[in-house]
C-alpha cells in the first residue's frame, strides 16, 4: 500500500469492530427506511398521538437517539475488543 | 423588513474575529509540516475533533436554514435534521476507521491506498473540488446576506470579509487552526441554542406575542365586503378606497386579491370567500424602475412586520400559557392554531408582487409531514413526488460519510480508535443540536418574529425577541458558523489541489515545505474563486445547492469508498468509472431537473426532461452498478 500511516499498531479487533459495524449500520438504515416508508405510504398515521407528542416526533426524536445509543454500544464493544484482543504491546496507543 | 446593526452584535463579531486570527498566528508558527498543514499534525485530542466535527457541519445550512424551514413548514423542515443526523452512522460504522488506516491527507489517499491509479487521483480529486464549490457557494451567499441585516454593510462588502477572513485561517496553520475554529464555534453554537430554547419555554405561547413586551403585538384586520359576480367591490369601511383587483391562477382555485388605499399608503387584502371578509396581507411590490416598496412603502419606513402567531391555544383564542416543556410546548402547540403565511406571486402592470396571506393551520398538521413536501396521497401527491422525497432522505443518508471536508477531519487524530471515538462525540453534539432545532424553528414559528422576506434569519429573530445580548452573540455565532465550515471547504479543495493533483496525480515530487507552500498558495485561489463566486450568485435562492452537494458526495464517492472497504473484487478502473458516472449522472440530472430550470435558468412553463429534483436515487445505484460491472471486467487475469 502506498500511503499506510504507522502511527499505530496492526489492530487485533479490525474484523470485529467491521462486521458490529456493518450490522448495526444495516439495523439503523432498517429503522430509518421504516420511517421514510411511513411518511410516503402513510402521512396520517405520523399524526397519530403519542402522550403529548406524535409518531412524526416520537420516530424522528427515536432516530436521533437511536444512532446515539448505537453509537455508544459500539465504542464500548469496540474498546473491549481492542483490549481484549491487541497484546499489551500491541495495544494501540490509548488516549481516552 | 428593515434591521439595523446593533453594536453589540458588531463588537462581538470583531472579537471573534480576534481570537481566530490570534488561533491561526499562533498556530502558523507550529505548522511547518505537510501534515501539520493538511491534517494538523495528527495529533488532535478526540474529544477536540469530535466538536470540531459538528462545528464542520452544522453550517449555515443547518444553523439558519433548518431553523427557517421549521418555523415556515413545520415537521417538514425537521426531516433534514433526521437526515443529517441518520449519515453519521454511515461515517461511524462503515467510514470512520478503514478511512484514517487507509489514508494519510485525503479521502483521494484512501481510495487510491491499493491500487496507485492515476484515474482514481484525479477523478477523486475533481469530485473533492466539485462537492466543496458546490457546498461554498451557499455558505458565502449567507455571509453576505447576513452581513447586511446583521452589521449594516453591503452583500459583498460582507462575501470579501468572510472570504478574507477565511483564507487568512487557511494559509497561516491549515487544519489546526481550522479545528480550533470549529471547535469554539461548536461549542458556542449547542451552549447558545440550548439557551435559545430554554429561554422560549420559559416565555410560554401567546395568542398575543409581544416579544417580551417589546414589540406590541399587531393584530390583523378584516373588512367585511360585497363581491358581486362581475367582481365589483363594496367595503363596509368607506375609509378605504379600492384601487384594483389582483387575481392568481383560475376556476374554484383562484385567488382574488383587492388592493386598497388609505391616507395614501397601498396595502393588499386577501377576499375570504367562506367568510366574505377582506383579510390584510402583507407584500412586496418591484416596480419597473427596479425599487422595492414594503407593504406599499420604502424599507426604511418599516411597514413590513414581523409575523407568526398561535390563533388558538387549548380552544381559547385569548390565551397565554405559563412556562413550558419539552412535552407541553409541543402538546400546546398540537392542540392549537397557528397562523401560517402562504406565497403568491403576481404581476399586474409591469409590478411584480409578493403577496403572503394568512393561513391558518391546525398544529396536528404543522407536526407532521405534508406542508412542504408532497407526501400525501390524498392532497394530490403523485408516485414522482414521493420518488422525489426518498431520493432526498437517500442523499442525506449517504451523502454525509462521503463529504471531503468531513472526510479529512478523520486524518486530525492519532489513530483509528481515535477518529471513532471523535466521531461518536460528533453524533452526540450534532444529534443534540438537531433535537433543539425543532424547538427553536417552532419558538420563531409562534413567537412573532419571522421576516416572511427572509426566513433564514428566523433563528437569530428568535433570539433578538430575547433581547440584544443574546442577538449579537447568535449573530457572532451566524458569522461563525460561516466562517467555520469554510475554511473546512478550503482545506479539503486545497488538499485536492496541493496532494492530489499537484504531488501525486502529476508526480511532482514536492518535498514537505514545497507542498505546503502549494497548499497555501491553493487555499488563497479557492478562497479568492468562492468570494466571486458569492458575489455572483447574489439574491439567487441557493440553499438547495447544499443538497446538490449531498448528492453529488452520496453518487461520486460513497460507492467507492464502500466497495473498497467492502468487496474484495473491486478494481481502480471500477472505482474510476464509479466515481465518474456517479458525478456526471448526479450533476446531470439536477441540471435537468424542474427546480433547475424554474430557480437557476428563471424557464417558466416548461416541462424538464427529469421528473424528479433529487437524483441519488437514479445516480446512486448507478454509480455502485458502474463500479460492479467495470470491476468484473477488468479483473486482474489469475483471478478471472
Amino acid at each position: 500500500m502506498l500511503h499506510t500511516s504507522t502511527d499505530w499498531k496492526k489492530d487485533g479487533a479490525s474484523s470485529l469492530k467491521e462486521l458490529l459495524g456493518k450490522w448495526l449500520c444495516l439495523l439503523y438504515a432498517l429503522v430509518y427506511a421504516g420511517f421514510i416508508f411511513i411518511n410516503v405510504a402513510s402521512p396520517q398515521f405520523m399524526g397519530i398521538d403519542v402522550g403529548s407528542l406524535n409518531v412524526a416526533i416520537v420516530y424522528g426524536f427515536g432516530l436521533i437517539l437511536f444512532a446515539m445509543v448505537l453509537a455508544f454500544i459500539y465504542n464500548q464493544v469496540s474498546t473491549h475488543a481492542e483490549e481484549l484482543l491487541n497484546q499489551p504491546e500491541d495495544r494501540e496507543e490509548k488516549t481516552a | 423588513m428593515n434591521y439595523q446593526a446593533s453594536p453589540w452584535a458588531i463588537a462581538l463579531f470583531v472579537i471573534f474575529v480576534i481570537s481566530v486570527l490570534g488561533i491561526s498566528y499562533y498556530f502558523a508558527r507550529r505548522t511547518k509540516s505537510a501534515k501539520g498543514f493538511f491534517a494538523a499534525g495528527g495529533n488532535i485530542h478526540w474529544s477536540v475533533n469530535g466538536i470540531a466535527f459538528a462545528g464542520d457541519y452544522l453550517s449555515a445550512a443547518s444553523f439558519l436554514g433548518i431553523c427557517g424551514m421549521i418555523s415556515i413548514a413545520g415537521f417538514d423542515g425537521f426531516l433534514y435534521s433526521i437526515g443529517y443526523l441518520a449519515g453519521w452512522i454511515v461515517a461511524l460504522f462503515v467510514v470512520a476507521e478503514p478511512m484514517k488506516r487507509l489514508g494519510k491527507y485525503t479521502f483521494a489517499d484512501a481510495l487510491d491506498s491499493k491500487f496507485n491509479s492515476k484515474g482514481i487521483q484525479i477523478a477523486a480529486a475533481i469530485s473533492t473540488l466539485m462537492v466543496s464549490i458546490f457546498y461554498l457557494i451557499p455558505q458565502m451567499v449567507g455571509a453576505g446576506s447576513l452581513v447586511t441585516p446583521l452589521l449594516g454593510l453591503p452583500h459583498e462588502i460582507g462575501v470579501i470579509l468572510v472570504g478574507v477572513i477565511v483564507i487568512i485561517i487557511v494559509a497561516t496553520a491549515g487544519m489546526a487552526s481550522t479545528t480550533y475554529v470549529q471547535f469554539i464555534k461548536g461549542t458556542m453554537l449547542i451552549v447558545f441554542s440550548l439557551t435559545l430554547v430554554f429561554l422560549v419555554f420559559s416565555r410560554g405561547i401567546s395568542t398575543k406575542p409581544d416579544q417580551g413586551g417589546d414589540v406590541p403585538f399587531r393584530g390583523f384586520k378584516t373588512i367585511p365586503v360585497t363581491v358581486s359576480t362581475d367582481k365589483s367591490v363594496a367595503l363596509a369601511d368607506n375609509s378605504y378606497a379600492v384601487k384594483k383587483m389582483l387575481t392568481f391562477g383560475e376556476g374554484e382555485k383562484q385567488l382574488l386579491f383587492v388592493l386598497l388605499v388609505k391616507d395614501s399608503q397601498e396595502t393588499i387584502w386577501k377576499y375570504n370567500t367562506k367568510t366574505n371578509l377582506l383579510e390584510e396581507t402583507l407584500y412586496t411590490a418591484k416596480l419597473p424602475n427596479n425599487t422595492t416598496l414594503y407593504n406599499g412603502a420604502p424599507k426604511e419606513q418599516a411597514q413590513f412586520y414581523q409575523v407568526g402567531h398561535m390563533s388558538m391555544i387549548d380552544g381559547k383564542s385569548d390565551a397565554k400559557t405559563g412556562t413550558l416543556d419539552f412535552f407541553s410546548f409541543i402538546e400546546k402547540i398540537k392542540n392549537g392554531v397557528v397562523v401560517r403565511w402562504n406565497k403568491t406571486l403576481l404581476a399586474d402592470e409591469g409590478i411584480k408582487y409578493t403577496i403572503y396571506h394568512q393561513n391558518p393551520t391546525l398544529g396536528s398538521e404543522i407536526l407532521k409531514p405534508g406542508l412542504k413536501f408532497k407526501v400525501d396521497s390524498a392532497k394530490g401527491a403523485s408516485l414522482m413526488d414521493k420518488i422525489d422525497f426518498i431520493s432526498l432522505m437517500l442523499a442525506l443518508f449517504f451523502g454525509t460519510a462521503a463529504l471531503p471536508h468531513i472526510l479529512i477531519r478523520y486524518y486530525t487524530v492519532r489513530s483509528p480508535a481515535c477518529a471513532r471515538k471523535s466521531t461518536i462525540v460528533a453524533i452526540a453534539a450534532i444529534g443534540l443540536f438537531y433535537i433543539l432545532t425543532l424547538y427553536m424553528g417552532l419558538g420563531a414559528m409562534v413567537n412573532g418574529v419571522i421576516d416572511l422576506t427572509n426566513d433564514n434569519m428566523s433563528a437569530p429573530l428568535l433570539a433578538r425577541s430575547f433581547g440584544i445580548a443574546i442577538f449579537a452573540v447568535i449573530s457572532a455565532l451566524a458569522f461563525a458558523t460561516v466562517l467555520g465550515t469554510v475554511s473546512g471547504l478550503i482545506v479539503a479543495a486545497s488538499g485536492a489541489v496541493a496532494h492530489d493533483i499537484m504531488d501525486r496525480f502529476m508526480e511532482k515530487n514536492m518535498n514537505d515545505h514545497d507542498k505546503v507552500k502549494a497548499g497555501k498558495i491553493a487555499s488563497v485561489a479557492v478562497g479568492a474563486i468562492a468570494i466571486i463566486l458569492g458575489i455572483i450568485f447574489k439574491g439567487m435562492n441557493v440553499s438547495y445547492l447544499v443538497g446538490w452537494a449531498f448528492a453529488i458526495a452520496a453518487s461520486a464517492n460513497l460507492p467507492a469508498i464502500m466497495m473498497i472497504l467492502f468487496w474484495k473484487k473491486t478494481t481502480s478502473r471500477g472505482v474510476f468509472a464509479s466515481i465518474v458516472v456517479g458525478l456526471v449522472s448526479a450533476l446531470g440530472l439536477i441540471l435537468l431537473s424542474q427546480e433547475t430550470y424554474t430557480n437557476v435558468y428563471h424557464i417558466i412553463n416548461v416541462k424538464a426532461l427529469v421528473p424528479i429534483n433529487n437524483p441519488a436515487i437514479i445516480s446512486v445505484p448507478l454509480s455502485f452498478l458502474t463500479l460492479v460491472v467495470v470491476s468484473l471486467l477488468t479483473q486482474p487475469k489469475e483471478a478471472r
